[in-house]
């Protein structure tokens, strides 16, 4: 599908080979076709000089996709956890290239995806910041101040369509029905379902508003839909994806590594979301 | 003299030039935020672009700032000054408003449509404490709930601020992350609208941020531009003055003032003053204008400090409402059109400032205008000619820094 995706003509997604997908979004639809819900953890990138195992620890453990962050220094969307291991990270030297460059040698069974923020994206270049993730074998990107009027205004949509990077798009609970289809029409990879009005970071309970929220992705579209933010302890994650195909699960995983904890604690709670996963 | 005595009618003057598509001035501007966001921006476009048309709503601001801001708010002939310095030197006294500084013009009208849009809760980030000490001041006065996020350092240096916010009853929270200053300080006022959006409003102070807010806000403070040209224009028999000149943070109350002057008085000549810090050759200074580029950063597209990944670099300013490493996208775009120009004045400079001001015209500047005063005392007879006349925004008063200049300057 080199640079021929329409965004307008998603309803025929459904009918579209398995092979029209990027390796993200392939594997997250064969995964959901064997019957299985998604389970996609968060890593702060450059966290450690062990994150790359870290990495290696959640595909061991059941991961069906990672997403890797890309350390900001002003995260908007993230809470007190994934500002903390950001700031940690660049503190000890992370930047956007050696993160993807780190990254490509994880060599993992297992798709990569990279969050960050936009500014860091401009300065690298979209051609550059597209042939980076190209060619550390990372297939998608998250950017979530990089909504979809700007992500078509800037021409970040021609460089991603172009090098084939699939661009996972967010949705809200403030966002209304005409632009979820949209957001769900253009999103690529699978659609981030923002689970609750906030920024990313742990939960007592899981948010009411995250079952209204899968529901209403469930029947906006067919392509993978995952929900995130504030999805904490393997319950919780059972809880949301009865009503999504999978979770996010990025501030709960990322504070046992800011403790200290490493590859084998990352490995076992990874583990855990699995066996809730696979039992609800 | 003439001009205008307190209670005269505030004229608003029409609405002003909005950006073209998606809040942009020239490549400047925009609408990065989390999508969360978006429909709140959405609602925020609609209603002020409705509201700054309807004439109830107009009347409604004009009369507030009439009679609980103060305004219209004097120009002062500075006699000794401009005597001193070889020029005639003309001040926009936004010091005089209540609560002392430009920063109620746009909180009342934000304030204003916050009730419009059903909405009980205002937040804000605040630098100095001007901003936040405004918006609490407008929370009050409309029964509205307020929480004002302030950096941890910002917090220690502006402790006269902080009380006020609080007997006005707003909550204060202290910001430590990052270099727990202003850049912070928005920071988490945008995740804390992130989980409030629909119950809040984030009353955003400066003409920064994303689309409608560069906009809005500079509409908001045009009025003080708009004035301070026909109170020019009285004073000087129809003339403009050849400069006007104001201190640049965020950049509301330069943009305010140039509002009034950028199409009207295409001779005029506009100039921003920014942070430099210990001085531009140090990396400690606050000049995004002068030393800063292109990003996105806080939902704009703008000038920032940042190094060569992109990562925003700490902001160095005497002045806590300067001490931010952006700046507003239509400076962005002024300056790269040519039609304002950015200076710098060091932390001595405006110090400098600070203490000319108060011993020639008996006036207390707060240390952010103070900056433009001693750029202009470092460049009369330079880069400005002799004879000139020059309008400078006195965007505050300084009692604010008095504790802060004490500790400084010792003994006078």
């Amino acid at each position: 599908m080199t640079g021929v995706a329409d965004p307008t003509n998603a309803p025929a997604a459904n009918t579209r080979a398995a092979s029209e997908y990027g390796p993200l979004e392939t594997r997250l639809r064969e995964r959901r076709a064997d019957g299985r819900k998604l389970l996609v953890p968060y890593v702060t990138g450059g966290l450690g000089k062990d994150w790359v195992d870290v990495v290696r620890a959640c595909a061991a453990a059941g991961a069906d996709a990672i997403e890797i962050g890309i350390p900001f220094s002003d995260p908007i969307m993230d809470g007190t956890t994934i500002q903390e291991a950001s700031q940690r990270a660049l503190d000890i030297g992370a930047t956007p290239v050696s993160v993807i460059e780190q990254a490509a040698g994880a060599d993992v069974d297992v798709p990569l995806a990279v969050m960050t923020y936009y500014n860091l994206v401009a300065h690298m270049g979209h051609e550059r910041f597209c042939e980076a993730l190209r060619a550390a074998g990372i297939a998608g990107a998250i950017i979530p101040d990089l909504p979809l009027d700007e992500l078509r205004l800037g021409g970040y949509d021609e460089a991603a369509r172009h090098h084939d990077v699939e661009t996972v798009l967010l949705a809200a609970p403030t966002t209304t029905d005409e632009r979820l289809a949209d957001i769900c029409a253009s999103s690529r990879g699978f659609v981030y379902g923002v689970s609750l009005l906030g920024v990313t970071g742990e939960r007592t309970s899981l948010a009411d508003s995250a079952r209204r929220m899968g529901e209403r992705l469930k029947q906006a579209t067919d392509r993978p839909a995952l929900l995130g933010v504030g999805i904490s302890t393997p319950d919780q994650a059972a809880e949301a994806a009865a009503c999504a195909d999978g979770v996010v699960v990025g501030s709960a995983l990322v504070r046992r590594l800011l403790q200290s904890g490493g590859p084998d604690e990352a490995q076992s709670f990874v583990a855990l979301l699995r066996r809730a996963l696979d039992a609800a | 003299m003439s001009a205008p005595a307190r209670g005269d009618a505030v004229i608003l003057d029409p609405p002003g030039p909005e950006p073209v598509g998606l809040g942009r001035f020239g490549e400047y501007g925009g609408r990065f935020v989390p999508e969360t966001l978006i429909p709140a921006l959405e609602e925020l476009e609609a209603q002020f672009r409705v509201a700054w048309h309807d004439d109830d709503f107009r009347q409604e601001y004009a009369g507030l700032l009439a009679h609980y801001a103060g305004r219209p708010t004097p120009v002062t002939e500075c006699h000794r000054l401009s005597e001193r310095l070889g020029l005639r030197v003309l001040l926009k006294r936004e010091d005089l408003t209540h609560t002392g500084s430009h920063k109620i013009n746009n909180v009342l009208g934000q304030a204003l449509l916050t009730r419009r849009m059903g909405k009980h809760r205002v937040i804000a980030e605040t630098g100095a404490g001007q901003h936040g000490v405004a918006t609490a001041t407008a929370a009050a006065l409309f029964g509205l709930d307020c929480t004002v996020f302030m950096g941890a350092v910002d917090v220690e240096r502006q402790a006269l601020n902080v009380w006020r916010m609080k007997l006005l009853g707003a909550e204060v929270v202290p910001v430590t992350s990052g270099s727990a200053t202003l850049k912070d300080a928005v920071n988490d006022a945008m995740r804390e609208w992130v989980a409030s959006v629909q119950s809040t409003h984030y009353c955003l102070g400066s003409v920064m941020g994303p689309h409608p807010f560069p906009w809005m806000v500079r509409e908001l403070q045009r009025v003080v531009g708009d004035e301070a040209r026909r109170q020019c224009r009285e004073l000087l028999d129809g003339a403009d003055p050849q400069y006007v000149i104001a201190c640049v943070g965020g950049g509301s109350n330069a943009m305010g003032t140039f509002a009034g002057f950028v199409d009207h008085c295409p001779d005029v000549q506009l100039i921003g003053v920014e942070a430099g810090g210990l001085g531009l050759e140090t990396g400690h200074h606050g000049a995004a204008m002068t030393r800063g580029v292109p990003g996105v950063v806080h939902g704009m597209r703008s000038l920032f400090l940042q190094d060569e990944d992109g990562q925003v670099l700490e902001a160095t300013s005497i002045s806590a409402g300067l001490d931010y490493p952006g700046v507003g996208p239509e400076h962005a775009d002024l300056g790269a059109r040519g039609r304002a120009r950015y200076e710098t004045a060091t932390d001595d400079e405006a110090v400098a400032g600070f203490q000319l001001l108060a011993e020639t015209e008996g006036i207390v500047p707060a240390l952010e205008p103070a900056h433009a005063i001693g750029w202009l005392a470092r460049e009369a007879g330079r880069a400005v000619p002799t004879g000139s006349t020059v309008l400078v925004t006195l965007s505050g008063r300084g009692d604010k820094d008095a504790a802060q200049l004490m500790e400084r300057l010792g003994e006078l």
